[in-house]
């Protein structure tokens, strides 16, 4: 019997426990927002937090996080900072297939938490483990500064306004 | 797959009237539906080569609930490019809804969702928003239309009377009503005969800046990619693993399953035509169950493709020429004042997006049912029901968000959607079928290996005088339903693309191609045949710049004189990146410029080499893609193809070894990395009045905009992809 807590719940499994914690997260308590991408801490798609670290969750056997804290992408945005993390990346549009984006945001999240005013040298150092494919790296660079307050948000102007000027009306 | 788009295009506007164009219907549960009629033309040829599948699918491009809230069925597959956003921004511009009411959906596979002007549902060519252009905005003022008549009749007053805007009409007296409560009295109207779009000075949504309607759900894990099915979705779903044969062609001969038959939560153990899946309650129980198998294999059938070899005897074959794509008079080389002969080498590519390939698949009696980020349902559809022996129309395909595709998801051959009918058929319960990452990269599928060949002379006054082209490599679509549309007198337009189509004025260009038959499977990569053509016409144009003694940017200028747009761009770049000034000691700027799938993108990258290892500081790219409908997805997808190609350009590269893909997974295949990427400005240029591709033309000009930027810092010219990075620290 393995007792874990994910997102604040006490959980215990019988799942042999070399089983990597992933595969217990996606396929067991079926939390599918953590992803799979290489399976060997190469991409960091599977990035969660054990005990607040930044882990990738696809080497991290279930054995190794007896009696941890688990936090994946579906609850961190009830902290302060992570919920800062994603306004970012909404204000700074960063998302495109958005495969990456929950290993980018526990990352950042991650980077964070422990270093309020990360430089250009820190994102680098703390990021470089997630690949986007999609090449999301600037944007995700200017998010994680939005949300450190170094940096305003991108201002864009909501679609659609102003809708009034229209000089044409047609029926 | 450029140019198919690109000669259809003509075709695209609707054809037939404006009664037989739309379908309109109540909506279940009340609200307006509106949808295309399916006797919507334009199919190509090759279309018609498979018998189109008809499957019972609402055919609805648009939906008004009760409570205003809009929603878009959108056609294409989102994976990044962002068409969840911009096309639901074109049929909003002539709803005048709320934009905050417009959520988006992904269409499943119905024949109404054919791209406009290819006659099959398909994902490609950069051409989503092409070819929903005039499609989607009749589509919303069409339903703008039936909803103010809707008002008007409910307050018997004339529809002229009456205005829409925001997801309101208004009408005389201060009477108001929301899309929503006219909706269903708007659905018993009967279909406009005729609409008349907004002109584009009076856009409010195109052209907008608009942040994306897909990205709450992706930053907060909610967005649900093809892999992330489970049993709350499908009851009883297993998940299988397949091993696959060492090298392509080879089949197992028998297996011992011994070792895994113990393994808790396995369930199944199948043989197939194209390996042996392993099925259980979970992917691990799958997988080491996948991987404890002993597999015998007959490699005898196998193909032993070997890169050196291949790249020996592609060297060769390119010194003889090919089959002419272009006419040129290739003596006239002889007579130059000056000549430049250079050799290209470009390796096969993986796609490695990143979610790794799987598919989902449930078969009860007649019926098969399919989860699956499809690029094209229209072909996976047909070897689905050919896999499960059903009747096409008996399959439903629900198109799945997907983590990339970059052309993987275009899947001409649907392994992995037959691959995965297959275990379901057998085992007889819904399968979600996996490929790992290792899987995924040594599926084949590739973006060929070329190697490009040029002579070109210039003459006493330093002009391009001739310019002799040859291209060796396999085909895309040999043998595939598209060989019909691509292939013309043995020529794989997709193999020459850029070439014989280049928009430089270059006197006596003549191509010719060898196509080679190598038994590794091959598929359209992101921009194509781009891909690799770019590289070696922007590489030699440098090369020839230099030969004659002149700026890079002041020579390509002279050939442009026919093609003021790919001038524009060009110029634009250099504009912004300060070609002309003086950059510190230990940088240097190399420029490359493409026109490709209607847009043209132009490049200007400044690089230094630190201790030897090349550094890239700043990329300034100059799009010019017709109207821009979304300029901050414009902005992302060039970036995003600049990083695609710089990955390809460092590092990307498939080898075989007697016939064993050499690379597995991101160790040693690997990808650009934040600490590597440089900044990118990207400008757009203005005006245009319709939209041209987006998703890939950022792609080809950027690696010969590193190597031309490489060869001013360190005058070495580098012509083999990836680039020999260690020969530069020499
Ligand atoms: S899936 Fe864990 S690092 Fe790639
Ligand atoms: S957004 Fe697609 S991989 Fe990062």
């Amino acid at each position: 019997m393995i007792l874990i807590t994910v997102n604040g719940e006490r959980i215990s499994t019988n799942v042999d426990p070399s089983t990597p914690l992933l595969w217990f997260l996606r396929d067991n308590l079926q939390l599918t927002g953590t992803k799979y991408g290489c399976g060997m801490a190469l991409c960091g798609a599977c990035t969660v937090h054990v005990n607040g670290e930044p882990t990738r969750s696809c080497s991290t056997p279930i054995s190794a996080v007896v009696g941890k804290k688990v936090t994946t992408i579906e609850v961190v945005g009830k902290s302060a900072v992570g919920k800062k993390v994603q306004d970012a990346w909404i204000a700074e549009d960063v998302v495109q297939c958005g495969y990456c984006q929950s290993g980018q945001i526990m990352a950042a999240a991650a980077l964070l938490t422990k270093n309020k005013v990360p430089s250009d040298a820190d994102i680098d150092a703390a990021m470089s483990g997630n690949v986007c494919r999609c090449g999301t790296y600037n944007r995700v660079r200017a998010a994680i500064k939005v949300a450190a307050g170094l940096k305003p948000a991108a201002s864009v102007k909501p679609a659609g306004a102003p809708a009034a000027a229209r000089k044409s009306v047609k029926a | 797959m450029d140019k198919l788009f690109t000669a259809a295009k003509s075709r695209a506007v609707p054809n037939t009237s404006r009664r037989d164009f739309l379908k309109v219907s109540a909506a279940t549960g009340g609200g307006l539906v509106i949808g295309f009629n399916l006797s919507l033309g334009n199919k190509l040829a090759l279309a018609q080569a498979a018998p189109a599948p008809n499957l019972n699918q609402p055919n609805a491009f648009l939906r008004i609930a009760l409570d205003g809230t809009v929603t878009v069925q959108v056609k294409h597959l989102e994976f990044g490019q962002g068409v969840m956003t911009s096309l639901p921004m074109l049929l909003a511009e002539e709803l005048e809804c709320d934009w905050t009411k417009i959520r988006a959906e992904l269409a499943p596979a119905a024949p109404v969702y054919a791209h406009s002007s290819f006659g099959m549902q398909i994902t490609g060519g950069s051409s989503s928003v092409s070819n929903s252009w005039e499609q989607l905005r009749a589509v919303g003022a069409m339903a703008r239309t039936m909803l103010v008549t809707a008002a008007a009749n409910r307050w018997k007053v004339a529809a002229g009377q009456c205005r829409a805007a925001n997801g309101m009409v208004t009408g005389p007296g201060g009477k108001k009503a929301g899309y929503g409560e006219l909706a269903e009295e708007a659905a018993k109207l009967p279909t406009p005969e005729k609409v008349v779009l907004q002109s584009a000075k009076d856009f409010t949504i195109i052209g907008k800046p608009t942040r994306r309607i897909d990205a709450p759900a992706k930053v907060n894990g909610t967005a649900r990619f093809g892999l992330d099915l489970t049993a709350k979705q499908i009851p009883n779903l297993h998940t299988a693993v397949v091993a696959h044969p060492p090298i392509f062609g080879a089949r197992a001969v028998k297996f011992n399953a011994d070792k895994v038959n113990g393994i808790p939560g396995i369930t199944h153990v199948v043989q197939l035509d194209s390996g042996i899946a392993v099925v259980a309650k979970s992917f691990w129980a799958a997988k080491v169950g996948r991987d404890a198998l002993q597999i015998e294999w007959d490699l005898e059938p196998g193909s032993k493709a070997d890169s050196v070899a291949m790249s020996n005897n592609y060297r060769q074959t390119a010194r003889t020429p090919g089959l002419v794509a272009k006419k040129g008079n290739p003596d006239l080389l002889k007579g130059a004042a000056k000549t430049l002969v250079a050799e290209f080498e470009m390796p096969y590519l993986a796609h490695a997006a990143m979610e790794p390939l799987s598919c989902t698949v449930s078969v009860s009696g007649d019926k098969c049912e399919l989860w699956v980020g499809s690029q094209l349902q229209t072909l996976d559809v047909l070897a689905a029901a050919k896999a499960a022996d059903v009747p096409p129309a008996n399959v439903k395909l629900n198109t799945m968000l997907a983590g990339g595709g970059f052309g993987r998801r275009t899947n001409l051959s649907s392994d992995y959607v037959v691959e995965a009918v297959a275990i379901a058929k057998r085992v007889g319960v819904p399968v979600k079928m996996v490929w790992t990452r290792e899987d995924d990269m040594k599926a084949g599928s590739y973006r060929p290996m070329y190697v490009h060949r040029i002579e070109a002379g210039l003459d006493a006054s330093n002009k391009i005088s001739a310019w002799n082209h040859t291209v060796v490599g396999q085909s895309l679509v040999a043998g595939t339903p598209f060989e019909q549309a691509f292939v013309k007198d043995g020529i794989d337009g997709s193999s020459m693309e850029g070439i014989v189509d280049t928009p430089y004025d270059i006197p006596n260009l003549h191509a010719t191609l060898h196509t080679t038959k190598i038994g590794v499977p091959v598929l359209f990569w992101r921009s194509v045949g781009h891909s690799h053509t770019a590289y070696a016409m922007e590489t030699a144009m440098d090369d020839l710049a230099q030969l004659a003694g002149q700026d890079p940017v002041a020579f390509r200028r002279v050939y442009l004189g026919k093609h003021p747009k790919v001038l524009k761009t060009l110029n634009l770049a250099a504009e912004k990146a300060g070609w002309a000034s003086a950059l510190p000691k230990g940088r240097a700027r190399g420029v490359a410029v493409h026109e490709s799938f209607g847009s043209v993108v132009a490049h200007v990258v400044e690089v230094s080499m630190d201790k030897g290892e090349l550094k890239l500081h700043r990329i300034v790219s100059a799009i010019d893609c017709g109207l821009a409908v979304n300029p901050l997805t414009v902005a992302a997808q060039v970036e995003s193809s600049a990083v695609y190609g710089m990955s390809a350009a460092l590092y990307g590269k498939i080898t075989l070894k007697d016939g064993v893909v050499e690379q597995s997974n991101f160790h040693n295949y690997p990808l650009l990395r934040m600490a590597e990427m440089p900044k990118v400005e990207v400008y757009i240029v203005p005006g245009g009045e319709t939209p041209t591709g987006v998703g890939e033309p950022g792609l080809p000009p950027i690696a010969p905009a590193i190597s031309n930027a490489i060869f001013a810092l360190t005058g070495k010219r580098l012509r083999t992809l990836p680039f020999d990075l260690a020969s530069l620290k020499a």
